[in-house]
């Protein structure tokens, strides 16, 4: 019984470890024919990619929130810790911003008149899904973030998300149930911004660090540190005025220090905007449909 | 019959084990973590399953489960689709052709293999990714994301020596 057994794994295992040899080089080629094909095709990619963040979405969504939870109680014990001073912070930020109410209802009255005068046909105001963050990107060169919220949901591509704070990113990928936001800071992040005080506009780039940078602006040095950056609304994709950040010079570059805390991500709106301009080839093109 | 049956779908879960921790250790390492004011990132934990099982039972961690595995991070990292994957199946080539050296090897030993591993496997995966990207990406996040690697491998270990005691494999 013995004998021939041992001879039948006499032959199978080198077969095995020569099958095992074959199938790594084999996978090795297709990892390389993957990142080519994600060069080339990235729609089907993209595809693939909602469909193993469906998938794996629930599990990391489960996964998340233990650690969400262990997140709030390190940050309620530094808020105790900070108490003292964060209570003074904001005794002088309340005063300010009294002052500042004053002139925002004056403001507001003004504009109420003056819309009412010129009888501007009232914006609709935007609606947004709240999602939670459920994965980081986990790996080096990336800057995105997964969350809970997807297509079933009106989660769209391209649609702008942000915080109570400002703008976090954008929507790249969205499956049924979950949607892979790109950050500001991330390498491939262009987001057209306008300086409130200069009136200058730019790009802001990532480049995956804290601070992304602001190029193509006419005149660099009008840009000052502390000058408040939005979003500029050229190009359709983002809705104008979300407040991005503050200017910074760094290195003789002006850059922008985001007010969202890209690491302390919890909850984010995805605004459903309308994109006036952009709309994805094939679909939502109702007017290009219409006429023979 | 059936107490064979029951021994038989008792092995196939145990094999099934190294390549069912190591899935764990990759979900893990994309937990949203709030770290203060830095741009650390978790540790590359599936590395770290990816090598210990390459060292300890190759024979459970076949290629294809490597493959799927790192294929599993690209996806969820939004990054090159394949990059990790090829990087894992790198680990696994080298440590099964270089796997005599440290089975039954101290744990000093084993550890110093793994710092061997991780630099080269980490400029590979620089050099591949600014190639994908076709810009020099900064190197600061890599070097950071070794160090953690290097850092957190003990208590990994420690803790898939337990699992592989407590399993039997």
């Amino acid at each position: 019984m013995r004998a021939p057994r041992s001879s039948v794994l006499g032959i199978a295992l080198p077969l095995r470890s020569l099958l095992q040899r074959f199938a790594l080089v084999l996978l090795i080629g297709a990892s390389f024919a993957l990142m080519v094909l994600g060069r080339v095709d990235t729609a089907t990619v993209e595809r693939a990619r909602s469909g193993v963040m469906d998938v794996v979405g629930p599990v990391l969504d489960v996964l998340s929130r233990p650690v969400a939870a262990a997140n709030r109680v390190v940050a309620e014990v530094r808020d105790v810790m900070l108490l003292r001073s964060e209570l003074e912070r904001l005794r002088d930020e309340n005063v300010r911003l009294l002052q500042w109410q004053t002139v925002a209802r004056r403001m507001e009255a003004e504009n109420v008149a003056l819309r009412q005068l010129l009888s501007v046909v009232p914006e609709t105001l935007p609606s947004f899904v709240a999602a939670r963050v459920i994965a980081d990107s986990g790996a080096p060169f990336v800057r995105t973030v997964l969350v809970n919220a997807g297509h079933r949901d009106g989660v769209r591509k391209g649609q702008v998300v942000m915080n109570d704070d400002g703008v976090v990113g954008r929507v790249i990928e969205v499956g049924e149930r979950s949607t892979r936001i790109l950050l500001i800071t991330d390498l491939n992040s262009r987001i057209p911004v306008f300086d409130e005080d200069s009136g200058l506009r730019g790009i802001l780039a990532g480049d995956n660090g804290e601070t992304p940078a602001l190029s193509f602006l006419p005149n660099q040095a009008q840009v000052l540190p502390g000058n408040r950056i939005v979003t500029s609304g050229h190009g359709g994709l983002f809705p104008q005025g979300l407040p991005i950040g503050v200017a910074t010079a760094r290195d003789g570059q002006i850059r922008v220090r985001p007010y969202v805390d890209l690491h302390r991500l919890e909850y984010v709106r995805i605004i459903r905007y309308e994109l006036p301009l952009l709309s994805p080839a094939g679909e939502e093109r109702p007017v290009a449909a219409d006429t023979p | 019959m059936n107490a064979s049956f029951a021994e038989r779908s008792i092995v196939v879960v145990r094999n099934l084990i190294p390549g069912f921790a190591t899935l764990v250790l990759l979900f893990l390492s994309v937990v949203p973590l709030s770290t203060p004011n830095s741009a650390l990132v978790l540790p590359p934990f599936a590395l770290m399953g990816i090598y210990f099982w390459s060292v300890y039972r190759p024979d459970l961690l076949p290629v294809a489960a490597v493959f799927g595995i790192g294929l599993m991070q690209d996806m969820l990292s939004g990054g090159p689709p394949g990059l990790f994957a090829a990087a894992y199946l790198g680990v696994h080539a080298v440590m099964s052709w270089q796997r005599r050296f440290f089975v039954g090897k101290s744990f000093p030993v084993e550890w110093l293999g793994f710092a061997l591993v991780v630099p080269p496997l980490y400029f590979a995966v620089w050099l591949v990714g600014s190639i994908y990207y076709l810009r020099l990406l900064p190197a600061g996040e890599i070097v950071v994301q070794g160090l953690l690697a290097l850092a957190f491998y003990p208590a990994i270990t420690w803790a898939l020596g337990r699992l592989r005691a407590a399993a039997r494999i």
